[in-house]
């Protein structure tokens, strides 16, 4: 068994993200840097369908060599080889797609594993769009991934409910934030991560990819919430609708 | 050469130990401070997770920790609660002799054992009447036949009750002052060992300090550890290690006491702004910043100098005395920029002056460092 888990490089979460002057991008410097939360998560589920077993977990990211920090935490967690894929291209999923499909091509994974979408562009097109090139069954918003044999059953999350779908391996799944509660690395095993195999390649050696077609022409902040207003009584609050809010008449 | 950075694993160490003691110690810390509770269990699990006993060589499985990775650990376990830091430091307080003096026999047979599972040790070395003035000690050691007979009184033990092991420093000659202290490796279960109940303390509420008596305790020989008349070098050795050490936890508690008064002087406010914005809270946030970080860089130095094999017994001077002082002084203003509710429970500041007293009195108080210090300005 082996499994391929796609790895962003995002801001984290709880950072505070401010757009920049120029209106194009946020604010980069200082912002602190983890491993996309529901590619650390396909991670964790993963290693849990390994469960110490036989096979071997693949973890992958692009961009440059600032995704060996990522790379490495996620070998610290447990899996076992990483490949750093190097491009210039500015990334999005048009980008992303084929480079990870050739690096399926070179590996030639049971299942590919990744979040159901990176925390930064929010896109969450890349599993399907990676499961589509492939021609591979997926199953995305995963919330339970049992293996059985070559058969895998997934409890996915759905609008207004769940469905459960299954497929025979190769496959690619989506991992959502109920699957599980991604394990802290240990410390020896920080240590260990060093010295697992680390590759690196080019796009090139990836038959090479454009800029994607998508441009990011402008950023901007939400606007800030207003404070809201207590009133006195009920018919305090309905004149409020009518005559302020005018939503009723 | 100087460099301020840290490498990748250094941050990776100080990640996941920020999120091990957030999800493990801070939520739990007011609670085991107000009923004293030892928190055995969150102390096994950093053990599991590899943050305990990190001055264990490779040759028993350890991870033979630089120091100064080390403290960097140190000062994510302290923000959280110092008093488990302590308990935590007690361990490698304890351990760090026999990584200093014993023999690889003794080494496999006394620290494996901390790396296979999770027991607790401490060191033993203050006495009721040997504190700052430790070689003054009167636990003695006597032989009989191949073995060691140990008879006397250890006071403020952390870990006493406890632990599983002890390193006890006994004199084999009390006319030979200092040349005559010894270090005996002793298991909790050696008949002849009672613990008093713990002390009821001011604050590290959670960290157990008790007295010990030694009636009689007899040890083999080979739980001499690096011969007889050898224990001083030993702990004084071990003091350049744990000094840096201690002095990386008050950074800690300071930390958490500046970002604790940072964020209440960010929300509270008076005169139709936050109180921050204010010239004489501002200022006083300012000297606590610049004092914390001016902590943390005497610290790192110190334990940088050990890790070189370089002098470093006036540093990790420096580093206590002014650690601990600051820390103490960081905390006091910290309650104070928090006013009337600083001094109330509600609010985790007064925990941590409490806290903060005892790191200037434990492991050498200010006034011994200086001591220190004067001695090698004047030598």
């Amino acid at each position: 068994m082996k499994i391929l888990v796609p790895i962003a490089r995002t801001e984290d979460y709880n950072a505070r993200i401010v757009v920049n002057k120029a209106g194009d991008d946020i604010e980069r410097g200082g912002v602190a840097m983890v491993i996309n939360p529901f590619d650390e998560i396909a991670v964790e589920e993963a290693l849990r369908l390994l469960d110490g077993g036989d096979g071997e977990i693949v973890v992958c990211s692009i961009g440059g060599d600032e995704v060996a920090t990522e790379l490495r935490r996620a070998l610290a967690m447990g899996a076992h080889r990483a490949i750093q894929v190097n491009t210039e291209v500015t990334l999005s999923p048009e980008v992303i797609t084929p480079l990870l499909s050739a690096v399926c091509e070179r590996e030639q994974p049971d299942l590919v594993l990744m979040g159901k979408q990176s925390i930064d562009g929010d896109s969450g097109q890349v599993p399907q769009r990676l499961a589509q090139r492939l021609g591979w069954p997926q199953a995305t918003y995963a919330y339970e991934v049992k293996l059985e044999g070559s058969t895998v059953t997934i409890g996915c999350e759905a609008d207004g409910g769940t469905e459960t779908v299954a497929f025979d391996l190769p496959g690619v799944i989506s991992a959502d934030l109920r699957l599980n509660e991604p394990r802290l690395p240990k410390l020896p095993d920080i240590m260990k991560a060093k010295k697992k195999p680390y590759d690196v390649l080019s796009d090139a050696e990836l038959g090479g990819v454009e800029e994607g077609p998508v441009k990011v022409v402008s950023l901007a902040a939400p606007p800030e919430r207003q404070a809201g207003q207590m009133v006195a009584d009920v018919d305090a609050l309905i004149a409020k609708l009518r005559d302020e809010a005018k939503v009723l008449s | 050469m100087i460099s301020f950075g840290m490498t990748e694993e250094q941050l990776e160490y100080q990640r996941m130990a920020r999120q091990f003691i957030a999800q493990t110690v801070t939520p739990h810390a007011t609670h085991w401070d107000e009923t004293s509770h030892f928190p055995r269990e969150e102390i096994r699990q950093a053990w599991e997770n590899g943050l305990l006993n990190l001055c264990l060589p490779e040759s028993v499985g350890g991870a033979e920790m630089p120091l100064v990775d080390t403290l960097i650990i140190s000062e994510e376990i302290a923000y959280g609660c110092v008093g488990y830091s302590t308990s935590c430091m007690a361990n490698e307080l304890a351990l760090t002799p026999l990584v200093i003096g014993a023999d690889e026999d003794q080494k496999q047979k006394f620290l494996k054992p901390f790396v296979d599972e999770f027991k607790m040790a401490a060191f033993c070395l203050s006495e009721p009447g040997a504190g700052s003035d430790a070689a003054s000690l009167r636990t003695t050691a006597r032989r009989d036949g191949d073995d060691w007979v140990i008879s006397g009184q250890k006071q403020w033990i952390t870990n006493a009750t406890h632990a599983d092991f002890y390193t006890v420093f006994a004199t084999v000659d009390r006319e030979a002052g200092h040349r005559g202290i010894t270090l005996f490796a002793v298991p909790r279960n050696t008949p002849g060992i009672t613990v008093a109940p713990h002390e009821n303390k001011m604050g590290q509420r959670c960290s157990d300090t008790a007295p010990i008596s030694f009636d009689e305790v007899r040890v083999p020989a080979d739980h001499c550890i690096g011969g007889p008349g050898n224990g001083w070098k030993i702990a004084m050795r071990t003091l350049d290690f744990s000094r840096p050490l201690v002095a990386m936890s008050a950074v800690g508690v300071a930390r958490r006491a500046l970002e604790e008064a940072v964020a209440y002087a960010k929300e509270r406010k008076t005169f139709g702004k936050p109180i921050g914005q204010h010239q004489a809270i501002g200022f006083m946030l300012a000297d606590m910043a610049a004092k914390t970080q001016a902590a943390r860089l005497l610290a790192l130095e110190a334990a940088w100098r050990t890790d070189q094999g370089l002098p470093a017994n006036k540093e990790a001077s420096y580093a206590k005395a002014m650690c601990a002082d600051w820390c103490m002084e960081i905390c006091t203003d910290a309650v104070q920029v928090f006013g009337g509710y600083g001094y109330t429970k509600e609010y985790p500041v007064e925990k941590l002056m409490r806290d903060a007293k005892l790191i200037q009195i434990y492991e050498g108080t200010s006034q011994i460092q200086r001591v220190v210090i004067s001695r090698e300005l004047m030598r």
